[in-house]
């Protein structure tokens, strides 16, 4: 068997592999970020727990209605789609005239609400959400023994990010959406309704983050803090990437998901802190991102 | 992010304990509790505002003896820093006890203020033994567990059913350092071999799964999870979806009745777990769940709030024997007042306290049952074995504690 850097070689295999499956959470999630700040302007705190809203519908669709994984991956998203679109024009539509910091608080705010009023009403230790059984089982790679499941988590992201991004890139809409970002006046000069299109993406957003969150329910225990270690994180990927690149945090999402993967091989006590290390030194080098326009 | 989010908030929530309703002119006369755990972390289920209506319960259950007792509670979010800052602010307001502290790092903190200003540091959550090896008080009671108990029942029942060679992941903090280092001992002490470890950031980790393929690659016959709460299960539920169960044993060393609720009996099926306490232990344990049971969220108590229970209990015992005036004198003297009386609780049953803070009583090693074993919500558990209290924990002239002569 070889080694590299004193590591054997499949066993490096299998936490490249486990490095891309992670980055599928950090892509999908710093994605939603993206298209909310790109658009929007609003830096998105409550990410983090619209993902966890999106796990907890699906054990309550499961628990209390007997719907099943495959509706929750399509019920989830537009039921807390719909509570995003309600928070927008209650309360985040008043703020896109102010500093970015008003954004933040508020949603910050926002977040830590949610999250208690969850943590109340469920507790802290979470709940169990079973793998559906088409997906259940898994792959003998022979460097490693591959969990179907996972596989489809990266296949999803996948589909989800190139979707979106051909969406805002390459469509009709997309265009009317960066159209309003750079002058809203013009947009709606020639009759596109700016507000509802700015609240219908946010409500986007936040059904992206929530899809997440039911790829994520049966892998991780479905509890109020699931969000919250995966958000500051998924922060640092959007910078990394570039505020706003909607490519870039997709990329960028997979490959530090790689990065952190082998930190844990060669030093796990680091794997909470490689991410930002990187951040550090990228914002040193570059800092409007990886893929920003300065 | 929980950390740095909570951070914000840290100073807030040290201000929000500011003025105690008493005042301050029937001091002589009252004693204050501090319950001081995780409100809203990882550790609330376990040790949370269930350890306040269990502490509650002792209050009420001791009754009155001429003196009133006031609980109040604070969230120490898992931090060090804020839970001695904490502590300094509820001793210098007169408080007399904090009760509970889960979180090792924490508590080893706050054990230090409580013996600076002679107070009383009873302890229910924190897993670690040095509570009472080299860094033993004679302020403090260590009650419910600690981390030689869980690895001498969890992990020498695994070593002596074939699993002789270990690899752990362990949570990278005081509480998972010392539950590594005591299985470790009793497997070499067995003949048995640690072939690694995998350290990971608490409270930063979700995803198990490298950790997992490490130990899966080790080659070691058992996967020791020295780890606590949502992280438990996290690594086991990624445990069943990477196929180590195939090859390897799971020795989840300190897992709770919240954890296997929330792992559900279907992944949660045939673990090994040792607790001193469990609700459905015998006519008195459940006697006590009957009656907390409305304060507690309609929930069975876990180990820790039933510490809770138990050693306020006995604290109250001990403060009415000494007389008011001279336990909020001294700490030291309630604490050696406790240790002079034998204690009897509906949690715990009769037992003692020894020279070195260590509260002693069997511990209790369960199997979680098959989903169709269990005859109801709460129902989870069978008894495996039963490791009698004076063999339970480290033999006293073995934990380096500086209180111990030898």
């Amino acid at each position: 068997m070889d080694d590299i850097f004193g590591i054997p070689a499949p066993l490096l295999f299998g936490q490249l592999l486990l490095g891309l499956i992670n980055g599928a959470f950090y892509a999908m999630l710093s994605l939603g970020l993206a298209v909310i700040f790109g658009l929007l302007n609003i830096v998105n705190m409550a990410h983090g727990a619209q993902f966890m809203m999106g796990a907890f519908a699906a054990w309550m669709l499961l628990a209390w209605g007997g719907i099943g994984y495959w509706w929750a991956l399509l019920l989830a998203p537009i039921i807390v789609g719909i509570t995003g679109v309600i928070l927008e024009k209650l309360f985040i539509s008043r703020l896109y005239k102010l500093d970015h910091l008003y954004g933040l608080l508020l949603t910050f705010g926002l977040a830590l609400i949610i999250e208690g009023v969850f943590r109340n009403e469920f507790g802290s230790s979470g709940l169990p959400y079973r793998i559906p059984p088409e997906l259940s089982g898994a792959w003998d790679l022979g460097f490693m023994f591959m969990p179907v499941y996972r596989g489809w988590v990266v296949v999803a992201a996948l589909i989800l990010c190139l979707t979106t991004w051909l969406v805002i890139e390459k469509t009709r809409l997309g265009a009317y959406l960066r159209a309003a970002t750079e002058n809203a006046a013009l947009v709606q000069a020639f009759g596109v309704n700016v507000p509802r299109m700015v609240t219908l993406t946010y409500g986007a957003g936040v059904a992206l983050a929530a899809v997440g969150g039911v790829l994520a329910a049966p892998i991780y225990s479905v509890n109020p803090q699931m969000g919250s270690n995966l958000i500051i994180v998924v922060f640092a990927v959007v910078v990394i990437g570039g505020m706003g690149s909607i490519l870039g945090s997709i990329l960028t999402g997979f490959a530090l998901g790689i990065v952190e993967g082998l930190t844990k091989v060669f030093w796990p006590e680091a794997s909470a802190t490689v991410i930002f290390v990187i951040m550090a030194i990228v914002l040193l080098a570059r800092p409007a991102g990886l893929f920003g326009r300065a | 992010m929980s950390m740095n989010r909570r951070g914000v908030l840290a100073a807030g929530a040290a201000t929000a304990l500011g003025g105690l309703p008493r005042a301050r002119a029937q001091d002589g006369r009252v004693i204050r509790i501090g319950v001081m755990n995780d409100m809203s972390g990882p550790y609330r289920d376990a040790a949370g505002p269930g350890s306040v209506a269990l502490t509650q319960q002792a209050v009420q259950d001791f009754g009155s003896r001429g003196f009133a007792v006031e609980v109040l509670q604070a969230d120490h979010q898992n931090k060090p820093d804020l839970g001695a800052s904490i502590a300094r602010q509820w001793f210098d307001q007169g408080v007399d006890v904090v009760a509970d502290l889960p979180t090792s790092s924490v508590a080893l903190a706050v054990n230090q203020i409580a013996r600076e200003k002679n107070k009383v540091h009873l302890n229910s959550g924190a897993a670690t033994s040095d509570l009472t090896g080299p860094h033993c008080s004679p302020n403090t009671v260590h009650w419910t567990y600690d981390t030689y108990m869980l690895a001498k029942s969890t992990g020498a029942a695994i070593v002596k059913s074939g699993g002789t060679s270990w690899f752990f992941i362990t949570a990278d903090y005081a509480f998972g350092h010392a539950l590594e280092r005591d299985t470790g001992n009793f497997v070499r002490a067995q003949g048995g071999s640690v072939v690694g470890n995998a350290r990971y950031p608490f409270p930063a980790t979700t995803d198990f799964s490298a950790f997992l393929l490490q130990a899966q690659a080790s080659g070691a016959k058992v996967l020791g999870l020295a780890s606590a709460s949502t992280d438990t299960v996290n690594a086991i539920k990624g445990a069943r979806e990477f196929g180590l169960q195939r090859r390897m044993k799971i020795a989840a060393l300190l897992m709770g009745l919240p954890d296997v609720k929330s792992l559900g009996l279907e992944s949660g099926q045939g673990l090994l777990l040792t607790e001193p306490f469990y609700w459905d232990l015998n006519d008195r344990t459940r006697a006590l769940t009957q009656r907390v049971q409305a304060k507690n969220q309609n929930r069975p108590s876990a180990m820790e709030p039933a510490g809770c229970y138990g050693m306020v209990f006995h604290y109250l015992k001990a403060v009415a024997d000494l007389g008011v005036a001279a336990a909020k004198a001294s700490g030291a003297d309630v604490v050696a007042r406790m240790k002079a009386m034998p204690t009897d609780d509906d949690a715990f049953g009769p037992g003692r306290i020894r020279a070195d803070g260590r509260k002693i009583h069997p511990s209790y090693l369960f199997q979680v049952k098959a989903p169709g074993e269990s005859r109801g919500p709460w129902d989870l558990y069978t008894l495996v074995a039963t490791t009698p209290a004076e063999e339970a924990f480290r033999p006293l002239a073995e934990g380096n504690c500086p209180l111990v002569k030898t």
